[in-house]
């Protein structure tokens, strides 16, 4: 990317001859000629809508990554060395060579490799992701459930870490070198170095077992019932069915858990926020704001920030899939019933088509926050909407 | 209105970078502000505006009519930068901000010191780049800084400067960043606006070619100090002190 240098090409080549004409003749002369060669570059530089094309490159090449996901998850499941069949039925049965040949040809494991992967493929077209053979369910069925359970905790927590973490990243960049500069390194610096996990059954013991402040495990409390799914979402649902009881009780449930698993991307995002704030700070279009009198508030909204925030959601891109990850271990201490806990149970017992499953929707979270950053950029920098 | 600044120091992690600074700025003039690297032109120019790097601490006046430029609030100040006094920087390519429009840039200024609205402010400031010379102002107005040449950059930085109508115009090296074919454009437009707007203008640049192509009166600093002040033709062609002799003597060929 070389943003300055690529697309200045063309308006030089067209700006030279005026500069020499403004030497030569009067501004009023070379005015209407000028006027002439303008549309033509702005129709080239400008296109239609090069934020719609931008957009349409971007989703067109998440597809094909979408299909490369399915390969890779495909091929890994089958190279795990183990055998579902034996992970799935029982002594006697294993003995019986009709009873394998039959539960092999249920599940489409007779087939040679490539042909169980079309088929795969197929099945993943039409949204059929197969039969877990732990729950004997739809394996979309148990994730319907799973993810937004996970959702639900990791965006909860993404939004705690962007607003803290930039807010924490902003003030200690303002105030380099002072107090509240050295407090927030501290902070970032453990929360990046303490173990999430650690962290989880402290606050665990602490904040439920010892001080009784915060509710135990789970989503809500024990005696209440789920709210009626539109979203998946316990809070959401919630409060579009009108239950402030479940809702309270949900935000509860989330509290600990969301922040245990912020701390670290808390931690992530105050240093990269403080040294992308410093590094716009320096810049040279940061001083001629203050040469036009600009009050400060606007010259760190609209021009700090602004620059600052390209390196920062990249980084927010990064710490949401670190926070999926994070939570298999957060899920197991909370019992939250999320697609970590999914994902481990159904790994540890060789259940093929459901690990398979949550690989493709891993995948396709990371492809979603890849896309979105991308969009996102080109809605900040005109920069790499225009190039 | 003029601008004087007299007996201006600086000093700047414990070493004195400007060591008592004199000169004084005239409407319609251009003041020009020679000297190597490290004299410390460009540390005056940035002293005017407050806007000296973090830590600096400055002394002595400068006086904008009749007021202390250096005694004022941060507030007060901030209503004398880009209103009274505009700066234009070295670099046009990196004082801009690469991710707004230049009519934004062109007009936020505007809209906060003068009070004007969004469509007086967009209609001044295709008026201000008709000024500049930057062909067909309506359409450039919505681009971004990356789509135009450095030496048109310069012109819309200059356009920026001026849309408050300032009295005082500091213009750190404008011409340094760019094309030698574009430069004598860009400084025939900054002599033309001096002279027609009246304004005082101080020229910062090491180049003694442009120096001589468009000052009224020539400093020359060494060291932190000036160690000579006068008219163009007495600087330039007799000059009283050596160091500007040793400046003059280094020049190639005929350029002076």
């Amino acid at each position: 990317m070389s943003p300055t240098s690529v697309p200045s090409k063309d308006p030089e080549a067209g700006g030279n001859p005026k500069a020499v004409q403004d030497r030569e003749g009067t501004g009023t002369a070379s005015a209407p000629k000028a006027a002439g060669t303008a549309p033509p570059r702005a129709g080239r530089t400008g296109g239609r809508s090069p934020l719609a094309r931008f957009l349409i490159r971007r989703v067109l090449t998440a597809l094909l990554l979408a299909v490369g996901i399915t390969l890779v998850t495909f091929v890994l499941t089958n190279l795990v060395p183990g055998d579902p069949v034996a992970a799935n039925l029982g002594q006697r049965a294993l003995g019986d060579p009709t009873i394998v040949a039959q539960w092999k040809a249920e599940h489409g494991l007779d087939k040679p490799l490539p042909q169980q992967y079309l088929l795969h493929l197929q099945g993943v077209l039409q949204g059929d992701l197969g039969t877990s053979q732990q729950s004997h369910r739809p394996v979309r069925d148990d994730l319907a459930e799973a993810v937004p359970a996970t959702l639900e905790l990791a965006g909860v927590a993404i939004l705690i870490s962007l607003v803290a973490g930039v807010a924490f990243g902003v003030i200690a960049a303002l105030r380099r070198d002072r107090l509240s500069d050295h407090l927030l390194r501290i902070l970032s610096l453990v929360g990046i170095s303490v173990p999430t996990f650690w962290l989880a059954l402290t606050a665990f013991y602490i904040f439920f077992y010892r001080l009784q402040i915060t509710p135990g495990s789970g989503r809500i409390d024990p005696g209440m019932s789920p709210p009626p799914q539109v979203t998946g979402l316990y809070t959401i649902d919630a409060a579009l069915a009108g239950q402030w009881d479940v809702f309270a009780s949900a935000i509860g449930h989330l509290a600990t858990p969301a922040l245990v698993l912020a701390l670290y991307t808390i931690g992530l995002l105050t240093r990269f926020t403080r040294s992308a704030v410093l590094e716009v700070l320096g810049q040279d279009y940061v001083r001629a704001a203050r040469a036009k009198g600009l009050p400060g508030r606007v010259i760190l909204f609209r021009y700090v920030l602004r620059s600052a925030l390209v390196p920062i959601i990249t980084v927010a891109g990064l710490a949401f899939g670190s926070l999926l990850s994070g939570t298999v271990l957060v899920e197991a201490i909370f019992a939250w019933p999320g697609v970590g806990q999914y994902a481990f149970k159904s790994a540890t017992s060789l259940d093929l088509p459901a690990v398979m499953g949550v690989g493709l929707v891993v995948g396709a979270v990371y492809l979603v926050i890849n896309l979105i950053v991308d969009v996102l950029y080109g809605v900040i920098d005109p920069r790499v909407r225009l190039s | 209105m003029t601008l004087s600044i007299s007996d201006l120091k600086v000093t700047l992690g414990g070493r004195e970078i400007l060591r008592g600074v004199d000169l004084d700025l005239r409407p319609g003039r251009v003041h020009g502000l020679a000297g190597e690297s490290g004299s410390g032109k460009t540390m005056t120019g940035l002293a005017v505006l407050g806007l000296l790097p973090h830590g600096a601490r400055a002394t002595g006046r400068i006086a904008l009519g009749e007021r202390d430029l250096l005694g004022m609030s941060a507030k007060e100040l901030n209503t004398v930068r880009g209103g009274e006094v505009a700066m234009v920087f070295q670099d046009p390519a990196t004082s801009m901000h690469p991710m707004l429009t230049i009519g934004r840039q062109l007009t936020e200024h505007m809209r906060h010191h003068l009070g004007l609205d969004r469509k007086q402010a967009r209609a001044r400031a295709v008026e201000l780049l008709g000024q500049v010379r930057i062909p067909g102002p309506e359409a450039a107005i919505d681009r971004y800084p990356h789509q135009f040449s450095g030496g048109m950059r310069q012109r819309i930085a200059i356009a920026i400067a001026l849309a408050c109508s300032p009295k005082v115009l500091i213009a750190d090296e404008p011409t340094t960043a760019l094309d030698v074919t574009v430069q004598a454009g860009v400084l025939r437009l900054l002599r033309g606006l001096c002279d027609d707007l009246g304004l005082a203008v101080l020229l910062v640049t090491h180049d003694l070619g442009v120096m001589s192509a468009v000052a009224d009166e020539v400093s020359v600093m060494k060291e932190g100090l000036v160690v000579e002040t006068g008219p163009r033709g007495q600087v330039l062609r007799d000059p009283l002190h050596p160091y500007t002799r040793a400046l003059l003597d280094s020049l190639p060929g005929e350029t002076a």
